[in-house]
């Protein structure tokens, strides 16, 4: 005896139970793991149905082009920026001034948009238990979840390269580009320096991008989860700015962001380049699979566990903390320099050659008969700081004069370089006369008016180079 | 279960379930819990918050595994792994819906979980797991607009798509409105009719009461009842009841000179002016109503207070807690 009323189908019901019985009648689909292909493909789809990363997509693959367009029709250049006093020569500079700037900012905020937010998401809707319900295999689920930021990262990072490349070669041209040490390499030199530089920089992204899985798996839905790899980036920046000893500065995941410019030079700096790029890779699987440890021993049971806990915090960092360590250790104990690596007797070579190199490209715009580097024999004496034997050391205080020879010429020609060089080796050259040489003046180039190319120019010290 | 509609012959049970238990840290969430869902049927789970529901359901849907006991789902042994069982789909704590995707595109993406994405049979069964549970007009809607019942009810058509033969769901009903209600209790009746177990977890007592064969109630983590609905109300014999008659005066009379019945409030309650409420066993109602007829006394309705599962529901809940 109750007050419940039986409900009586409506006629649209009554039609309904051969669907269900139908649907229900099959033979059930196999209890197997989804796999880790059709997951991937349900976490790309679930990435791109946000607008965030359609408008992520969309800016990297239109804005560097449209950047370095715009700045092809400017007089100005952004010489701060490496590569920057290149952009009317070439094609090729555009592409390489979008790659420091996005080491700098895009890369780490990218990741931490894409892998700082991908599993923190399922937190935020409440989409756990019936992720982990369709899916099977929590193992799997983070598979396809680490692939699928991995490829919407790689999306985002090919876009920034390739619409600067594409903006560069068609507002400027296929060109020859003067590298950090002042030689000149071909147009196709360039594009593969250029690709490989970008590819180089896809590792301390991924160290980044696996330091975003961690801290989304840790810390859950909470915002430090999603700032974790730019708070990790914004602190390896300072630490670049910072006196360290080199085997610490190179032993940082994040140096492969500087140490691409080794690209540039011949012979390339192959040293700090590997050295930076193994570093972060290592990174990059051990952030990983931290976070593949923290996620799997989960309790999804619990609707009050965000996040792996406090405890799992420490667990994730204190590794972290035992791989910069054993890094730098390594790193230490292989290298030749010591210090900040950044010795008088590598200033003095770094500019001459770049020096040389400059000298035969301004020969060349001038349209005065041609000279070897053999042949001018430059050499450079420099000082910080008034002192002399024993300089080293970042700073804007080092003043260098550079010598050379031309043939048939008994006088030995001499000009001065104020040089300010920052703690990661690279140095900007500012002449200081006489004017005729490193002075500011136009010179004719084949596309169009340019400054005097040994005016003021870029170089780099290597920093992991033997003193002498 | 034979074999002729396809479904594996694997015994009677959906669920056996033997002395399950399950701890976080200190604190015991199930304590020995013996649980048997036959499969055709629609069984109900109660209990107040914090009894351990929601744990006995992620051990069902494969979220955790239990410390100890046994647990067969469809036949097969739950093991250690962490995963759902074969042929078990469902819900705890709402359906997981993701906002930036329509409905169709929701139900899409779990298909293609299947393998099954893009094929027209998967677009079919797509749109007739919507038609199911009545959200075909809104099927090329964003989820984030949509409300709590409409998100319950696309939560039960995804639990449809998988083609389940255990479905265990958490407060289906919340947010429902009376349609989505029939909607909703249309399709579990649809599915066990075709065979398929539902385990189905509510605080709605009509909801278990209009839909359930057998009812699981549990407290503190420990079962204090388990089996048919009419056994429940069997075990609770004095329920209080509103009558409204033709003569209230009279009624409340035979009412207080019937043996077994105690006159709890009659006049202006907020039943009306003309009803009385009492309490007694089922005996001793069905004599008063015999006594009313013969005195003439025309009965207009005569219904519990509160549903005989409400009310073993808080007799045996309460007794649990205070002895806790």
């Amino acid at each position: 005896m109750t007050s419940t009323t039986p409900t009586t189908p409506t006629t649209a019901e009554r039609a309904e139970p051969a669907a269900a019985t139908r649907a229900a009648a099959r033979v059930p689909a196999a209890a197997l793991p989804v796999s880790v292909a059709r997951g991937c493909r349900f976490e790309l789809v679930k990435l791109v149905s946000q607008w965030r990363i359609r408008l992520l997509v969309l800016v990297c693959w239109v804005a560097p082009g449209l950047f370095v367009a715009a700045v092809a029709e400017q007089s100005t250049l952004p010489s701060d920026t490496l590569f920057g006093r290149w952009m009317h020569a070439t094609g090729w500079a555009g592409p390489l001034v979008i790659l420091a700037f996005a080491g700098t900012w895009a890369l780490p905020l990218l990741t931490s948009l894409v892998a700082g937010d991908v599993f923190a998401a399922e937190d935020r809707l409440g989409t756990w238990r019936h992720l982990l319900v369709a899916v099977r295999s929590p193992r799997r689920i983070f598979v396809a979840k680490a692939l699928a930021s991995l490829t919407v990262i790689v999306l985002l990072t090919a876009g920034l390269a390739l619409s600067g490349v594409v903006g560069g070669l068609l507002t400027v041209g296929h060109r020859p580009l003067v590298g950090l040490d002042g030689h000149v390499l071909s147009a196709s030199d360039a594009a593969g320096k250029v690709l490989l530089a970008w590819a180089c920089a896809l590792a301390p992204t991924l160290a980044l991008a696996a330091i975003g899985l961690l801290g989304s798996v840790t810390l859950g839905r909470s915002p430090m989860g999603l700032l974790l790899p730019a708070l990790v980036a914004l602190a390896m920046q300072l630490a670049q700015l910072l006196p360290l000893p080199v085997g610490v500065r190179v032993a940082l995941p994040g140096y492969a962001f500087v140490s691409w410019n080794g690209l540039f030079t011949d012979p390339v700096q192959s040293g700090p380049l590997l050295i930076g790029v193994g570093v972060a890779l290592v990174w990059a699987v051990t952030a990983t699979a931290l976070a593949y440890l923290l996620f799997v021993r989960r309790d999804f049971t619990n609707p009050a566990a965000a996040g792996a806990g406090r405890r799992a915090l420490a667990v994730g960092v204190l590794p972290l903390a035992a791989l910069l360590a054993v890094s730098v250790a390594a790193v230490g104990a292989a290298a030749p320099a010591t210090g900040s690596g950044i010795t008088r007797a590598k200033v003095q070579r770094s500019l001459a050659t770049a020096f040389a190199h400059l000298y035969r490209v301004q020969t060349a715009d001038l349209h005065r008969p041609a000279v070897t580097e053999a042949q001018l024999r430059a050499s450079a004496a420099c000082t910080k700081s008034g002192v002399g034997d024993g300089a080293q050391g970042a700073g804007n205080d080092w003043r260098c004069v550079v010598s050379w020879h031309l043939p048939d010429v008994a006088a030995t020609g001499q000009a001065i370089y104020q040089l300010d060089i920052t703690a990661d080796g690279r140095f900007v050259a500012d002449g200081d006369g006489p004017k005729d040489v490193n002075g500011y003046f136009l010179v004719r180039t084949a596309t169009g008016d340019a400054p005097n190319p040994l005016w003021q120019f870029d170089g780099n010290v290597e920093l992991l180079a033997a003193a002498h | 279960m034979g074999g002729s509609d396809g479904r594996q012959d694997d015994g009677p049970l959906a669920i056996r379930a033997r002395g399950i238990t399950k701890c976080f840290g200190d604190v015991v969430a199930l304590d020995g819990i013996d649980l048997d869902v036959t499969r055709g049927q629609i069984h109900g789970l109660a209990g107040p918050n914090g009894a351990g529901k929601t744990t006995l359901l992620g051990l069902l849907l494969g979220l955790s595994v239990a410390d100890g006991g046994s647990l067969e789902i469809l036949g097969a042994p739950v093991g250690r792994a962490l995963a759902a069982p074969d042929g078990v789909a469902g819900f705890v704590d709402g359906p997981g819906l993701y906002p930036s995707l329509t409905a169709r595109r929701n139900l899409g993406a779990l298909a293609g979980l299947r393998g099954r994405g893009r094929s027209a049979a998967a677009g079919a069964d797509i749109d007739d797991a919507l038609d199911q549970v009545g959200l075909t007009e809104v099927a090329d809607d964003k989820v984030r607009g949509f409300s709590l019942g409409m998100r319950q009810r696309l939560g039960l058509a995804a639990a449809l798509l998988t083609r389940p033969r255990l479905l265990v769901l958490d407060e289906p009903s919340n947010g429902l409105d009376p349609a989505g209600t029939r909607h909703v209790r249309g399709v579990l009746e649809r599915l066990a009719a075709s065979g398929t177990a539902v385990v189905l977890s509510s605080h709605r007592m009509d909801d278990l009461e209009a839909l359930c064969e057998e009812v699981t109630i549990v407290a503190t983590g420990r079962v204090v009842f388990s089996g048919p609905l009419a056994k429940l109300a069997a075990e609770n014999r004095e329920l209080d009841y509103r009558l409204l008659t033709s003569d209230a005066c009279a009624a409340r009379e035979l009412a207080g000179g019937t043996d077994g019945i105690s006159v709890v409030s009659s006049g202006a309650t907020r039943y009306g002016a003309d009803s009385l409420v009492v309490r007694a066993p089922v005996a001793a109602l069905d004599s008063l109503v015999s006594r009313l007829v013969g005195a003439g006394v025309a009965l207009r309705e005569l219904a519990p207070v509160v549903s005989p599962l409400e009310a073993a529901f808080l007799a045996l809940t309460e007794h649990k807690e205070d002895a806790r």
